[in-house]
């Protein structure tokens, strides 16, 4: 049912939509003023005096919470508001593969705009001898937790036709994603079966992500993010024949 | 060949299309005519495998479109209505994008696009924005991606809505020109463009099919068929009256002193009996000519039929 021809063509032209105006360049310099921002005076990049970018990397999830869904919000939402998406889903390309080159697009997207921080990681290679796999490691978390907050981005896209909605809509459900594994958040559920506080926990962004951020990416890590995207991916899927034509 | 069997779609308690049958051979020109809200567009919608039927089912050359949609839809070109595109594309990359999915690569794809922008005369504005483009080239857009890659099945709605005129004769000929041995379907409320490339018509209201016929078989059906139209040269006393004698006339309308419209009885030809006729009392004629009929006669006739039969229960 996957067709890489067709997910490849999809995902170049919408490429092509992100970069045929200059808002994508805008974005590309904003992300990466903030996230030397809340490297270099939040994360207290120097004082910390260590070979490592755990302090650009903790940031990442409340970087990418308003960033992902900025570029999300754009996959679908339009197509259906301006009506292109009947021409989409009636040429030979199969909603699947229309979803997942789309998604692709932005995770790439996404991916080159993390490539483009490579200065601080020469800042830190110039200053000190850090890990390099444990950096890679670290960016390759990062990249793969992008891809988990598209997906959510992606299927809130599909659910609305207005792009604004769609932005909200993510960032509200990625936060809750974020925040389901700190204490106040496990504290409220008290009452409910162990079962449960434990699947709760295992499913939050912020503790699995900072393992990654101290450069500890292991097989699990991957599993959980391959599983967010298709289960996000999936919803968006059987939402999108719903909504299609309304 | 497309076949529709007892096409249905519902959406919540409104009935858009309603048991709708018929089929489609080769080299015809199918008029989908109908009144606003009609069922056109989700008829269409449900032939391109946009939407699926609530019940009945489309095929394509014996595939079911609901089971099979990739096949039907790499048979066909679909122009939506409102021939939406990417707005943010140029021209060039937006078509060259239609081209990479309908799977033309190299010299082919080349090719294609040039024969494509020759025909719906795209090439001033090639490398323009689609945004940026008149209502005229934008809908020119929406053919030229339809027909990229020489479908045999082209289902175009409302091809011509906002056109100019010498626009709409370019996509009429167009049409005319593409469609020897391929299925072409067309959504319109303009009636001329039926009878001008349509080899076949279907008039279709509150999604039921009402008449199905050669335009011209329709035109039969029209009171104007073979009605003949009067104008004297100069005031005749009584001439109304006159007329009226002439044997098997059902009627005669004055449309001002000296201009007349003479109704046969069942449409018959009474040509030659009305120039006999004004032989015999010697009046000037300026103009005579006799009426082909009118669609628009047959068209208002029975779509208001259908809805008066709705208001009474009679259509049920």
């Amino acid at each position: 049912m996957m067709n890489l021809n067709m997910i490849q063509i999809v995902m170049k032209r919408q490429l092509h939509s992100y970069f045929a105006t200059p808002i994508a360049y805008v974005f590309i310099l904003m992300f990466l003023v903030l996230a030397g921002v809340f490297t270099f005076y939040l994360g207290h990049f120097f004082e910390k005096s260590q070979a490592d970018l755990s302090a650009f990397f903790n940031f990442h999830p409340w970087l990418y919470l308003f960033f992902m869904p900025a570029i999300a919000m754009g996959l679908w939402a339009p197509e259906r508001q301006l009506g292109t998406i009947e021409l989409l889903m009636t040429l030979p390309i199969g909603a699947v593969n229309a979803l997942v080159g789309k998604f692709m697009a932005a995770w790439l997207f996404a991916g080159i705009a993390l490539v483009l921080t490579f200065p601080i990681w020469m800042t830190v290679a110039y200053l000190g001898d850090p890990d390099n796999g444990v950096i890679i490691g670290g960016y390759l978390g990062s990249w793969l937790m992008a891809g988990g907050f598209l997906a959510i981005g992606t299927c809130m896209s599909v659910c609305s036709k207005n792009q604004i909605v769609a932005f909200i809509l993510t960032v509200v459900v990625c936060f809750l994603f974020m925040v389901s594994g700190v204490p106040m958040v496990l504290d409220a559920f008290a009452w409910a079966p162990q079962a449960m506080i434990d699947f709760i926990a295992g499913i939050s962004l912020l503790t699995r992500f900072d393992a990654i951020a101290r450069g500890v990416l292991d097989l699990r890590d991957i599993a959980y993010f391959a599983l967010l995207i298709t289960t996000w991916l999936y919803l968006a899927y059987v939402l999108l024949q719903r909504n299609k034509a309304k | 060949m497309i076949q529709v069997e007892n096409l249905t779609k519902q959406f919540d308690d409104f009935t858009a299309v309603d048991n709708l049958s018929f089929t489609v051979e080769p080299g015809e020109v199918l008029g989908f005519l109908g009144p606003n809200g009609a069922g056109k567009s989700t008829t269409m919608k449900m032939i391109t495998g946009f939407i699926d039927p609530t019940a009945g089912r489309v095929s394509v050359f014996g595939k079911s479109v609901s089971e099979q949609p990739l096949f039907a839809q790499q048979q066909m070109g679909y122009l939506p209505e409102g021939a939406p595109a990417y707005g943010e594309m140029s021209v060039l990359a937006f078509l060259s994008f239609i081209a990479d999915v309908r799977g033309l690569k190299g010299s082919q794809k080349q090719e294609r696009l040039d024969v494509v922008v020759e025909q719906v005369q795209l090439a001033s504005v090639l490398h323009k924005t689609i945004d940026t483009l008149s209502k005229g080239f934008a809908r020119r857009v929406g053919l030229a991606q339809a027909i990229i890659h020489n479908p045999q099945i082209l289902i175009l709605d409302e091809p011509t809505d906002g056109l100019d005129p010498n626009q709409k004769h370019q996509v009429r000929e167009l049409i005319k020109g593409l469609a020897k041995d391929k299925i072409v379907i067309i959504s319109t409320h303009i009636l001329e463009e039926v009878s001008a490339v349509c080899t076949r018509a279907l008039i279709i209201n509150q999604g039921r099919l009402l008449l199905d016929g050669k335009p011209d078989e329709l035109e039969k059906q029209s009171r104007h068929h073979n009605a003949i139209c009067l104008q004297l040269a100069s005031d005749e006393q009584d001439a109304e009256a006159q007329l009226k004698s002439i044997a098997n006339i059902d009627s005669v309308e004055s449309l001002d002193d000296r201009t007349f419209m003479i109704f046969p009885k069942d449409g018959q030809m009474l040509l030659p009996q009305v120039v006999r006729f004004l032989d015999e009392k010697k009046w000037d004629v300026e103009n005579l000519h006799l009426e082909k009929g009118r669609l628009e006669d047959v068209f208002r006739n029975v779509t208001a039929q259908s809805h008066s039969n709705q208001v009474t229960g009679k259509g049920e």
